[in-house]
Order: structure tokens, then C-alpha cells, then sequence
């Protein structure tokens, strides 16, 4: 365990989750709350731990809508900020438009989606990627302006073609910003795929949240939860990953290099 | 002691009046468009700079040095007037030139190499041919231990020799540098003033050179246009005729004080600096 000598932060972590854990089942315990109000935590544990299949399975699930939808938000959130940049009509049209609809609920949205799409993945992958892509167009936008002008002339005065423009200075330039929307996109990217989950669904956490609600099964819920705040995790620290391989020459990696 | 006055109406030639100018600038005048008061940046300026000629701008900030620049390497239109470069009537910039910014403007992500090579990428030559070319300049510019390294791991002055280098990959027959040492220290902004004093005598590029210090200004150039402000203009032309290669220990001679000296009479007569 080489991370538990060298983390301090990493044992402050570990610390306060069971801190917490052990104050939750104190309460649970000492005052008697009845177990379909607010389960204690060994109650949820042994619910996972007895049907790892079945948690194994509905997790995975809404992994996978996550994980389509958040690439498809990607995908049409850089191609469509890369567009905004490129051309001002495109920017009056589409910029405008884009906060005029990020105004609107998505989540009211869910259900017309489900009209046009059925019940199947298909809307829970659109509604994850509607909510996901916003975070990353407006970011991702930001960062693509967000150039020194002086490299615009440098790559101008040595007639470089527009797309060179792009290509090689702006959308490196952008990369920080488009990880700083992709962040808050992963996260939206879940919300989206849970909204999915519980509009039509027959598969997914989401799914497993709402009949355990119609069966006042609240440990299977409270399961379903945590399985939920551990995906969302593990998805954040691996969109930081990609950041630090990626962008080792970024001002936030520096300090880290330099000590090593 | 040659200078003369360049009022807005007369021309001032190039030192030799057997060749072309590399560069024409005719009558040019420029203005900003603030809706109905428009600003005039440069007014009627003339300059006319010979093939293989160091030629430096000197004046206070604000007076379009910075502009006449980037109208020249046709970042930017004039108003009115007519900039030719190599006979070519400048619209677009012109091939064959090369710019040195003030800021290094090195792209964080590329190697001090790869950062050179962004030139060759972007005028559509291969990399392959240049690579050599460009490990050779930069060596030479002592940064041979440094090719791949990231920008952020060099000092300032380290930076702008890599800038330098950048701008000259590909070998451009004009060279414009704007306020290229301005944000360095003063012993690394000689260092570099005497390695580019060295360099364009090795290879006598057609060179702009634009700055505030009025030494480094004398001390690079064969003329140092003087520029006045409000508007932007010529105030006056002045020969130097101090023989070359120039160590840095020209600054200490007589004849190199009576230059500096001049040219602060003259911001001082036109309001610029105030005189003791």
C-alpha cells in the first residue's frame, strides 16, 4: 500500500468516508431509525454483497449509457464550439440558440425523448449527452477564443492556412478548458442517464432506485445510491488521468513535475 | 554626421540610391475607426528601406511603431497610402518574411525544436528537410541542450533566442522585430543585442527593428527613424555611421553618446521626455 505512506490526502480521504460511515451506523443504532426511513450502511452492505450479479449487471448498464452519451457530448460539443469559432455566422446562430436552450429544464425534456426514441437505450444515451454537451460547447468555446493574438499573426504572417490555425494552435490551446468542461460533463452525463433511467427504463441504478421506492425497499435504494457516487468518482479521476497524460505541459501539472 | 529632417512632404531615401528598396512605405496613413471621431495612428508616413539594411524605429509608445510594423508584414491595412515589399504591392504578408514579437508566443505544448519547426509546418514544407537546419540554429544560439525541452522550462532570454530562431528556420529575407528585447533584463538584452548585431552582419537580412531604448536602438541599426506621437509620424531620419561589427563597447565612444544624445534632444523638442 504506497499510496497510504505517501497520500496525506489520499488517508484524509479514507478517514472522513469512515468517519461518517461509523457515525451513520452509530445513529441508525442508537436512536432506532427503522430501516425503510434511513438503512444503516451494514444493511446496505450486506444487500450488495448478496446479489453482486444483480448490482454488477444494473451498474454496468448505466455505465454504458453514461459513458455513450458523455462521448457523443464530446464529439458534437468540441465539433460544434470548433464551428461557433470558425465561421460568426454559425456563431450568431448557434451560440445564440445554444444559451437560449441551455435555459430550458433538459430534464423536462426526457420525455419526449422517449417519444421519438422509444424505451429502449437510445433516449437515455440522448438525454445524457443533451445534458453533458452544454459544460463542454461553452467551455470548450472559452478556451478556442481564448488565444493570444499575437500566435494568430505569428501563424498569419507565415500564410498558414485557416485549418493549421485551428489545428495546431487553438485547439491544443483549448485542451484545459475543454477537460475543465468534460469534467462537469461526466458528471451531467450521469444525472442524464439516471433522468433516462427513471422516465422508461428496465435496466440501469436509476431503474433499481425507483421499484425499490414502489417496495419501500430502502436498502437496495440507498445500494443503488452509493454504487452511483462510486461511478461518478471513478469516472471524475479518470477524465483527470487522460488530463495529466495528456497535458503534461499545462501550468496545473507543472509543480507535480517539477518536484519529482 | 548625416541627418536630415523628414518633414511629411519630402521622401526619405534609402542609404543607396543605386538599388531598390526592399521596402516602400509611401504615404501611409492609418486610422482606427472609433464610430465618428476615428483615431489616427500613423499619418503620412515614408520610408523606404534598402536591401540588407538594419534599420530601427525609435519612440514613445503610442506613436504607431507597433502599427507601421504590422502594416508592413500585412497583418493590417493601411488607410490610406501604399506599402510595397520586393516590388509586391502588400496586401496579405509578403513571402520571405518573418516576425519576432515582443512576447516569445512559444506554444506551451511543442518542444523548443518542434516550436521551431511550427514554421516550416505552417508554410507546408516538410519537417524532415528543416530538422537539421533547425537543431543547427539553435545550437548555435546555445540551445543545443534544450531541443526537448518545454518552453516553460527555459528563461525568458533563453525563450526569445528560441523566437529568434523560430523566425529564422526559414530563412527570410526580412526580418520584423517588434520590441523583441523590451520585456528582458538588461544584461540578457545585451547579450542578445550583440548576438543579433552579429547575426545580421553574417547574413544581412532586411531588417525592421522596433523599440523604446534609444542605445539599443543606435547600436543595431545603419539609420534610426525617430517617431513622434499624436499623431503617429517621422519626426526625423538619422544616419549611423559607426563602423561594424560594433562590439558593445561602441556605447562607451564619443561619437556613439553624440547619437543618443541627439536623439533625446529631439524627444525632448518634441515634448516626449522632458529635458533637464
Amino acid at each position: 500500500m504506497k499510496w497510504w505512506t505517501q497520500s496525506e490526502y489520499g488517508r484524509t480521504v479514507v478517514f472522513v468516508l469512515l468517519l461518517m460511515v461509523g457515525l451513520w451506523e452509530l445513529a441508525d443504532r442508537m436512536f432506532g431509525i427503522r430501516t425503510f426511513l434511513l438503512p444503516p450502511p451494514s444493511s446496505v452492505a450486506v444487500e450488495i454483497f448478496n446479489n453482486p450479479g444483480f448490482y454488477g449487471y444494473q451498474s454496468l448498464y448505466t455505465i454504458y449509457i453514461t459513458a455513450m452519451g458523455f462521448a457523443l457530448a464530446i464529439i458534437f460539443g468540441v465539433g460544434l464550439a470548433i464551428a461557433i469559432v470558425s465561421s460568426k455566422l454559425l456563431d450568431r446562430l448557434l451560440y445564440t440558440l445554444l444559451i437560449a436552450s441551455n435555459s430550458v429544464p433538459k430534464v423536462a425534456l426526457a420525455p419526449i425523448f422517449v417519444i421519438w426514441l422509444g424505451t429502449g437505450g437510445e433516449p437515455k444515451v440522448a438525454i445524457a449527452a443533451l445534458i453533458a454537451v452544454f459544460p463542454i460547447v461553452i467551455n470548450t468555446t472559452l478556451g478556442l477564443r481564448a488565444v493570444d493574438p499575437d500566435m494568430v499573426d505569428l501563424a498569419r504572417s507565415a500564410r498558414a492556412p485557416n485549418h493549421h490555425v485551428m489545428l495546431k494552435i487553438r485547439l491544443p490551446n483549448a485542451l484545459p478548458s475543454i477537460f475543465a468542461g468534460a469534467k462537469v460533463g461526466i458528471s451531467f452525463a450521469l444525472i442524464g442517464a439516471i433522468v433516462g433511467e427513471f422516465v422508461a427504463g428496465e435496466r440501469g441504478l436509476g431503474y433499481v432506485i425507483l421499484t425499490s421506492q414502489a417496495t419501500f425497499n430502502s436498502p437496495r435504494a440507498f445500494a443503488a445510491i452509493i454504487l452511483l457516487s462510486v461511478i461518478g468518482t471513478i469516472m471524475f479521476f479518470i477524465d483527470e488521468l487522460c488530463e495529466r497524460w495528456l497535458l503534461p505541459w499545462h501550468v496545473s501539472q507543472r509543480s507535480a513535475k517539477a518536484a519529482r | 554626421m548625416r541627418s536630415k529632417r523628414a518633414s511629411s512632404e519630402t521622401v526619405a531615401d534609402g542609404r543607396s540610391a543605386t538599388s531598390t528598396p526592399y521596402v516602400r512605405v509611401s504615404a501611409v496613413s492609418k486610422s482606427y475607426d472609433h464610430g465618428d471621431n476615428p483615431a489616427l495612428v500613423l499619418r503620412d508616413v515614408t520610408l523606404n528601406i534598402a536591401p540588407g539594411e538594419f534599420i530601427s524605429i525609435v519612440g514613445p509608445s503610442g506613436c504607431g511603431k507597433s502599427t507601421l510594423l504590422k502594416c508592413i508584414a500585412g497583418l493590417q491595412p493601411v488607410t490610406s497610402g501604399r506599402i510595397m515589399v520586393k516590388d509586391e504591392h502588400v496586401l496579405a504578408p509578403p513571402d520571405n518574411m518573418a516576425i519576432v514579437f515582443q512576447r516569445d508566443v512559444l506554444l506551451d505544448w511543442r518542444t523548443v525544436l518542434d516550436n521551431v519547426l511550427l514554421m516550416v509546418e505552417f508554410k507546408g514544407l516538410k519537417r524532415r528537410d528543416y530538422e537539421a537546419r533547425a537543431t543547427q540554429l539553435l545550437t548555435t544560439y546555445g540551445l543545443g541542450d534544450f531541443l526537448h525541452r518545454y518552453p516553460w522550462e527555459l528563461s525568458g532570454g533563453m525563450r526569445q533566442r528560441a523566437a529568434i530562431c523560430r523566425a529564422l528556420v526559414v530563412d527570410p529575407e526580412l526580418l520584423l522585430m517588434d520590441e523583441p528585447f523590451g520585456a528582458l533584463d538588461a544584461m540578457t538584452r545585451d547579450d542578445l543585442n550583440v548576438e543579433l548585431e552579429r547575426l545580421w552582419y553574417a547574413t544581412r537580412k532586411t531588417l525592421l527593428f522596433i523599440t523604446h531604448g534609444i542605445d539599443e536602438a543606435v547600436y543595431l541599426a545603419d539609420r534610426v527613424v525617430v517617431m513622434a506621437r499624436n499623431p503617429g509620424r517621422i519626426a526625423e531620419i538619422i544616419d549611423i555611421d559607426i563602423p561594424r561589427p560594433r562590439p558593445l563597447s561602441v556605447r562607451q565612444t564619443p561619437q556613439f553618446g553624440k547619437y543618443t544624445s541627439e536623439i533625446r534632444r529631439l524627444f525632448a523638442s518634441l515634448g516626449v521626455v522632458r529635458s533637464e
